[in-house]
C-alpha cells in the first residue's frame, strides 16, 4: 500500500514529573491519514521505544469517544480542532501535510500534570462520591417503568447524562471552572423522580468539593459547551446555579 | 448566618453577587442616560432636570448611598472572582484558542472594567464631587460642558463609554445565565436584547462628548 502520508511537526509538551519542569520537544512522523491522533501517538512511541526513549505518557482507554479517559490540548483546543468529538476520534486527516501541531496536556490547578500529557483528574472522582448517585433500597427488583417518566423529561436527562467526565470543559474554560460537569451530573438527577430525596444535600456536597478542589468560577464565556465532547450544553450550569442557590435557601443545612 | 458567609463565598454564590449588582447597575445606567439625554435640550432642559433631582435630595442621598454599596461590592467581588479563576488556572496554553470557543467580551470583562473603574473615579471627581461637595452654588451644566471642551477628558470617556458596551454585551445575558434564567425559548433573544442594550448605553453616553466636541455651538 502506497497510499499518500502525512508529514506532521509536533511540539509535544514533556515533563518527568509532577513536580519537575516540562517543556515542549519536537518530534516528526509520517503518518496515514486514516490513523487516528492516539494511533499516530502510538506509533510515535514505537518508534521512540525501537530507540530507547521514554515514550510520551498520555491516557486512553476505549477509543471510541465514550469512556472519556483521552484528552489532550491540541493546538489550543481540548481534544483538537473538531467539534464534539474526543481526542480519539480526531483522524490525522483533519490535519495538512507539513503541518505543525501543539500538543499540550489539559491545564487547570485542580488537574496536575502527572507526566507528559496525563493529567490527575481524580477531583472529579471525588465529587461524584459524595453526590453524583442515588439512594436506592436493596430488596427485590422493581418492576420497570414503575415510575412514569415522560419521554421529554427522560431525553433531557439523558443529554445531561452524556457526559463522560473527560474535564475538557475544565481545560477549555479560563478560569478552570468545572461547573460544565457539575452542573451535568446534578441536573441529570434533579430532572429524574429518582434524584429527589437526595436532591438539596447533591448540590450542596457536590459544590462545595468543587470549590475544595480550587477549580474557579464560572464566567459564562460557554467555552466549554464549545469544547465539549458530548455537546453538553451551558444550560446546564444555569440549572446548577438555580438549583444551588435554592438548596441554599431552603435546605436546613448550616453547615456546608 | 455562617451559612450565608460560606454561600456568597462559594464560587456560584460569587457570581450570584456579581448577578444581582450586575442588573440593579444595568438598570441605573438606563436611569442615568436618561436624564443626560436632557444636555440635548440645552442649558434650561437640564438645569430643570438636575433641579428636581435637588428637590428629592433626601431621598437622592439615600438612593446614592445604595448604589455607592452595589458598585462597591460589584468591583470588590468582581476582583474576587476574576483573582480566584486566575488561581485556577496558573499556566496558560502555549497556543491559544480562545478565539475559537469564546467571544472577546467574556474574556476581556476584567480589562473592560478596569478601564471603567477609571473612568468612574474621574467622573466621581470631575462631576459629581464639584457639584455635590464643592461650592454649592456650581451650574452643573456649566461644569459638563467645560469637561466635554477638552479633547483629552472627551476622548477618554468615549473610550470607557466603548468599553462599557463591551462589558455590558457580556454581562447583560451572563447576569440572567447565573441566576438560572436559561430557557430555550427566551434566552436567544435575552442575548440580543443585551447585545442592543449595550449599544444603545455606549452610544447613548459616548455621543454627548462627541456632541459637545464637534458639534454644539458651531
Ligand atoms: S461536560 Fe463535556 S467536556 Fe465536561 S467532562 Fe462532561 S463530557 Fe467532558
Amino acid at each position: 500500500m502506497d497510499e499518500k502520508k502525512l508529514n506532521i511537526k509536533l511540539k509535544i509538551w514533556r515533563q518527568s514529573g509532577p513536580n519537575t519542569v516540562g517543556s515542549f520537544v519536537d518530534y516528526n512522523v509520517s503518518i496515514s491519514p486514516d490513523a487516528s491522533f492516539l494511533e499516530m501517538l502510538d506509533e510515535l512511541n514505537n518508534s521512540l521505544e525501537k530507540n530507547n526513549q521514554d515514550p510520551i505518557v498520555f491516557e486512553s482507554d476505549c477509543r471510541e469517544g465514550i469512556c472519556g479517559t483521552c484528552g489532550m490540548v491540541i493546538n489550543g483546543e481540548p481534544h483538537g480542532p473538531l467539534r464534539k468529538i474526543a481526542t480519539c476520534q480526531l483522524h490525522m486527516r483533519n490535519f495538512k501535510d507539513g503541518q505543525t501541531i501543539w500538543v499540550e496536556p489539559f491545564r487547570a490547578k485542580a488537574f496536575p500534570v502527572i507526566k507528559d500529557l496525563a493529567v490527575d483528574r481524580s477531583a472529579f472522582d471525588k465529587i461524584i462520591q459524595v453526590g453524583g448517585y442515588i439512594s436506592v433500597n436493596t430488596g427485590g427488583v422493581p418492576d420497570a417503568n414503575s415510575i412514569p417518566i415522560s419521554k421529554e423529561i427522560a431525553s433531557e436527562a439523558f443529554d445531561s447524562a452524556a457526559c463522560i467526565g473527560c474535564g475538557a470543559c475544565v481545560a477549555a474554560c479560563k478560569n478552570g471552572s468545572a461547573m460544565l460537569f457539575v452542573s451535568a451530573k446534578v441536573t441529570q438527577f434533579a430532572l429524574l423522580p429518582q434524584g429527589q430525596p437526595e436532591r438539596q444535600k447533591r448540590v450542596e456536597a457536590m459544590v462545595a468539593k468543587m470549590d475544595e478542589f480550587g477549580f474557579g468560577s464560572c464566567s459564562n464565556t460557554y467555552a466549554c459547551e464549545a469544547e465539549c465532547p458530548k455537546g453538553i450544553s451551558v444550560v446546564n450550569i444555569a440549572k446548577l446555579n438555580h438549583e444551588y442557590r435554592l438548596a441554599k435557601i431552603k435546605s436546613k443545612n448550616v453547615e456546608v | 448566618m455562617g451559612w450565608f458567609w460560606k454561600f456568597t463565598n462559594s464560587s456560584i454564590g460569587k457570581k450570584l453577587v456579581m448577578s444581582i449588582t450586575g442588573i440593579l447597575l444595568i438598570i441605573f445606567l438606563i436611569i442615568h442616560l436618561a436624564g443626560n439625554l436632557t444636555l440635548y435640550w440645552g442649558e434650561k432642559a437640564f438645569i430643570t432636570y438636575a433641579g428636581t433631582l435637588e428637590l428629592l435630595k433626601p431621598l437622592i442621598r439615600i438612593i446614592e448611598v445604595l448604589l455607592a454599596l452595589v458598585f462597591i461590592f460589584h468591583i470588590i467581588n468582581g476582583v474576587r472572582v476574576w483573582w480566584g479563576n486566575k488561581k485556577s488556572k496558573p499556566i496558560d496554553y502555549k497556543i491559544n484558542a480562545k478565539f475559537k470557543n469564546s467571544s472577546i467580551f467574556s474574556r476581556t470583562m476584567i480589562q473592560s472594567a478596569s478601564i471603567i473603574f477609571i473612568f468612574l473615579v474621574i467622573h466621581l471627581d470631575t462631576i459629581w464631587y464639584p457639584y455635590n461637595v464643592g461650592t454649592g452654588a456650581e451650574n452643573l451644566y456649566g461644569i459638563v460642558t467645560s469637561l466635554f471642551a477638552i479633547p483629552l477628558y472627551s476622548w477618554f470617556y468615549i473610550f470607557a463609554m466603548v468599553l462599557l458596551g463591551f462589558h455590558l454585551n457580556h454581562g447583560f445575558q451572563s447576569a440572567f445565565q447565573t441566576m438560572g434564567w436559561n430557557h430555550k425559548k427566551y434566552f436567544p433573544l435575552i442575548q440580543k436584547i443585551g447585545t442592543i442594550y449595550a449599544i444603545l448605553m455606549a452610544v447613548g453616553f459616548a455621543s454627548l462628548p462627541i456632541y459637545f466636541l464637534y458639534f454644539h455651538g458651531r
